[in-house]
């Protein structure tokens, strides 16, 4: 075992090198330097302009030069200019010169500096990282129970009724990408004009026009059932019929195992051989898919942020990758990658723990 | 000129009706619900011999089909209405049903046809066997008959999608529009679903934009498969080195997330260095590799024959490999203008390529896993001591026998691509932000959605239904090759 996580995190570490190598190369491209430069410049610079500001900047080195600068192998690039102030990697506003470290890489534990926030990338990225870690938390919340639910009811009559409407349900939840749920959501719940606002107003039932918010602006600061409702649903709505759908053939297969039939001959309630004899081997598959499900989330994050402006990591990522924020974009494409790598880790972790037959052999 | 509701003249007899029919529809379901919970099942040998061995649930389901069946005959009624009556008179639905009968026509040929021939159609009469899939091939058919229809004969959509008409903007479903006269106009009178914040005509545009989805979601998800097949087919079978190799660069693609690849790759920044075009040479060329070795591999044998068939199926597709891949003013510029079949634009070139990059590393695990299962069986080794070669085992052994799966992952796949070029859409990366795709128009109407929420909710269902349909079809599809 502990070989096995041991490879498997060497792995994760290689996996990450080439993909934030990839990333690398791609923001590195000379138009997109060219768009940092005017974007941070001005947007009429001549070409000789950006090539004397990216030079002095040490953007026009080798990508692998400044790779190995990224990651902290290599001294930053440092030039002094002709009136005496210096620019580099690692030079930050407000800090001494003779403060500046000659390394400042990932190795060094400096993240780089977002140049559209004008602030290091750790720190912006961390309340990003906070903010969407409390949506993750409450989709996480109301998608998982509600997917394993949905998914034993219907799997354990198989061809039933309610298995029927159930994986219909499951269907159409995932045939209904964010984009749309999102905005159907809105226009039908958080709209003053149409939909169930206006009308459970005139009831008398709600106070205001609408039922919730469109805009989870203000869930940042102070997350309520108003503004929080909708992203969390719009998200959850989509991974959880993937879930469900697991959840089901796998409560399936387990109902029409030897050791359930046995239970039935020998006169168990049927509620007793879900509760206590199917359930708990017919969860082991949904946990490696729920597992694997964070990367997809990310997706949805991403849209779903943007759908609702709520500044968290999506939000960064969109705008990050819109201004060609190099390093914040890097930093971005490590934590996704990470989190993709680490949740692929902990599932077959967990799938070889939860199993007893893999264990054991 | 008058605006035109929903329902028009049928309004005041059909929607009472609807409406009290709908409810207890409702009802009925709810009830349902409740009495699975409550009331046992009738014994099956009293429903047998009849008489009254029917408990209260066997009535409430029985309530609650037939409440259906009526919700469906009315639906039919107002879409039916609508072909019958003036232009106009049935309403909006109606209105919107007359400029459809086309694809009305082609799905009631289509299902006949079907119906009647489906014993002998194989996996795709069988498909008829299944309500689930029905509904679902439907759900397809409607769009790509709405899409070719619109795009090859430009029969549906009543205006440009492009064209802006003064006044028009954010104007709700059934309005006139301004500046025509009443008795030249026809079907061009009104804008049937809306107008946008740009005043062009919603309806239109959604119908249009179907055309894009439809020409590009399969064909990129067909490249996908071509790249998956030819790759994993070897890896599965080969396994070694050459697995290890390539299941690191599939797992690679897989932990980027898709929207930062987007980013990445769908800029005019990255489209300018070219780099789109040279993995379209790369992506592009596995399907005449595919093919090449498929025939090869059979007619190996008989040069007479395999050499003059390769040769014109190379010279064929290679000229369309050129022809897709080169175009004037970009990095890739090889074949000369008069040789160059058709010229895609960079932005869909690039939106196509990055689809098709996203999708192949799934389809090669999957046909990765289904090769390395599939060699172990007995006519796989029946074909190796014959002294077959290993690239015949894989496309005439593996392959035919792994399409089942396959087939349902390629319905399912269409559907992911049509969501993940909606995605590009919303992200306003690719395509032109006037192009009349799904995506495009959400994001476009998503910015005054809570006061105007028509030019974004109708390409929002238009999606949703198709990407359902794809679902359904492929859940229909396991359904049925499961039980072969």
């Amino acid at each position: 075992m502990g070989l096995f996580i041991l490879r498997r995190v060497g792995m994760m570490i290689v996996t990450a090198l080439c993909l934030t190598f990839i990333v690398f190369f791609m923001t590195n491209l000379y138009p997109n330097l060219e768009k940092l430069a005017k974007s941070q410049g001005n947007f009429r610079m001549s070409d000789e302009a950006v090539e004397t500001y990216l030079g002095e900047r040490g953007y026009l080195q080798p990508t692998p030069i400044k790779y190995a600068q990224w990651l902290g192998l290599m001294p930053g690039f440092v030039t002094e200019k002709e009136d005496g102030s210096i620019v580099g990697k690692c030079v930050r506003p407000g800090v001494a010169p003779e403060d500046t470290p000659r390394y400042c890489g990932i190795l060094q534990g400096d993240w780089g500096f977002s140049t559209v926030s004008k602030a290091p990338v750790a720190d912006v990225l961390g309340k990003r990282l906070a903010n969407t870690g409390k949506l993750m938390f409450w989709v996480m919340v109301v998608m998982v129970p509600s997917a394993l639910i949905i998914g034993v009811l219907a799997g354990m009559k198989e061809g039933s009724r309610t298995d029927r409407t159930l994986s219909t349900v499951s269907i159409l939840s995932t045939a209904t990408p964010e984009y749309v749920s999102g905005v159907i959501f809105i226009a039908m719940l958080a709209s003053t004009r149409h939909g169930l606002g206006p009308w459970l107003n005139e009831m008398g039932i709600i106070e205001g026009k609408s039922l919730f918010k469109g805009s989870a602006k203000t869930a940042m600061d102070s997350a309520n059932l108003q503004n929080f409702t909708l992203p969390v649903l719009t998200v959850a709505l989509y991974g959880m019929g993937y879930i469900a759908r697991m959840t089901r053939a796998s409560m399936a297969e387990v109902m029409t195992a030897q050791y359930i039939r046995t239970a039935r001959l020998k006169g168990v309630a049927f509620r007793n051989i879900v509760m206590k004899h199917a359930l708990r081997n017919a969860l082991i598959a949904p946990f490696t898919v729920i597992m694997l499900q964070f990367p997809w989330l990310l997706n949805g994050v991403v849209i779903v942020e943007t759908l609702f402006s709520y500044s968290g990591f999506g939000w960064q990522l969109v705008n990050a990758a819109g201004n060609n924020d190099i390093e914040m974009l890097l930093a971005v494409s490590v934590v996704s990658v990470v989190v993709v790598l680490v949740t692929q880790l902990i599932s077959d972790i967990g799938y070889v723990y939860l199993n007893p037959r893999i264990r054991i052999s | 000129m008058e605006p035109i509701t929903w329902t028009g003249a049928l309004g005041p007899v059909l929607n009472p009706m609807f409406t009290w029919v709908g409810m207890a529809f409702v009802v009925a379901v709810a009830l349902q619900v409740v009495a699975s919970f409550v009331f046992r099942p009738a014994p099956v040998g009293a429903v047998m011999t009849g008489g009254a061995a029917n408990g209260p649930k066997e009535y409430v389901d029985i309530a609650s089909k037939y409440l259906f069946f009526a919700l469906v005959v009315l639906v039919v009624l107002y879409l039916a209405a609508g072909l019958v009556m003036p232009f106009g008179k049935a309403g909006i639905i109606g209105a919107v049903s007359a400029r459809l009968a086309p694809v009305w026509i082609a799905l009631f040929v289509t299902f006949t046809l079907s119906f009647v021939y489906k014993r002998r159609l194989g996996l795709y009469g069988k498909l008829f066997d299944s309500t689930i899939g029905m509904i679902g091939f439907g759900l397809v058919m409607f769009w790509v008959y709405m899409a070719v229809f619109a795009g090859l004969f430009d029969l549906i959509a009543t205006h440009d999608p492009l064209s802006q008409v003064s006044r028009m903007k954010n104007k709700l479903p059934g309005t006139p529009v301004a500046g025509l006269d009443p008795a030249t106009c026809g079907h061009s009178c009104w804008y049937l679903l809306g107008g946008d914040n740009l005043a062009r005509d919603v309806f239109s545009r959604m119908v249009h934009g179907s055309w894009i989805v439809v020409q590009i979601a399969p064909l990129a998800t067909l490249f996908a498969f071509m790249v998956g097949i030819t790759l994993g087919l070897p890896a599965g079978y080969f396994g070694g080195k050459l697995d290890t190799g390539l299941s690191f660069l599939a797992n690679l693609i897989l932990a980027f997330p898709v929207i930062l690849l987007f980013y990445l790759l769908v800029t005019p920044e990255i489209v300018a260095t070219g780099i789109p075009n040279y993995m379209a040479t790369v992506l592009f060329i596995f399907p005449l590799i595919f093919v090449a070795v498929l025939l090869n591999s059979r007619f190996y044998t008989r040069p007479r024959l395999r050499t003059p068939l390769l040769a014109g199926v190379m010279v064929v597709m290679g000229w369309l490999y050129l022809s897709l891949i080169s175009a004037p003013g970009s990095k890739i510029n090889i074949l000369p203008g008069s040789l160059d079949l058709f010229d895609i634009a960079s932005g869909i070139l690039v939106v196509f390529v990055s689809v098709v990059f996203v999708n192949s590393p799934t389809v090669f695990r999957i046909v990765r896993g289904l090769a390395l299962d599939i060699q172990t069986r007995d006519y796989v080794a029946a074909a190796q001591t014959r002294g077959e070669g290993p690239w015949y085992i894989m496309l005439w052994e593996i392959l035919p026998n792994a399409r089942g799966p396959l087939i349902v992952d390629f319905c399912l796949r269409i559907g992911y691509t049509t969501i993940l070029l909606g995605t590009l859409g919303f992200f306003g990366l690719g395509l032109p932000p006037e192009s009349p795709d799904w995506g495009t128009t959400i994001n476009d109407g998503r910015k005054l959605l809570s006061i105007y929420p028509h030019p974004a909710l109708v390409p929002a269902f238009a999606l949703l239904s198709l990407v359902l349909g794809l679902n359904l079809l492929a859940d229909g599809l396991r359904e049925e090759s499961l039980r072969d």
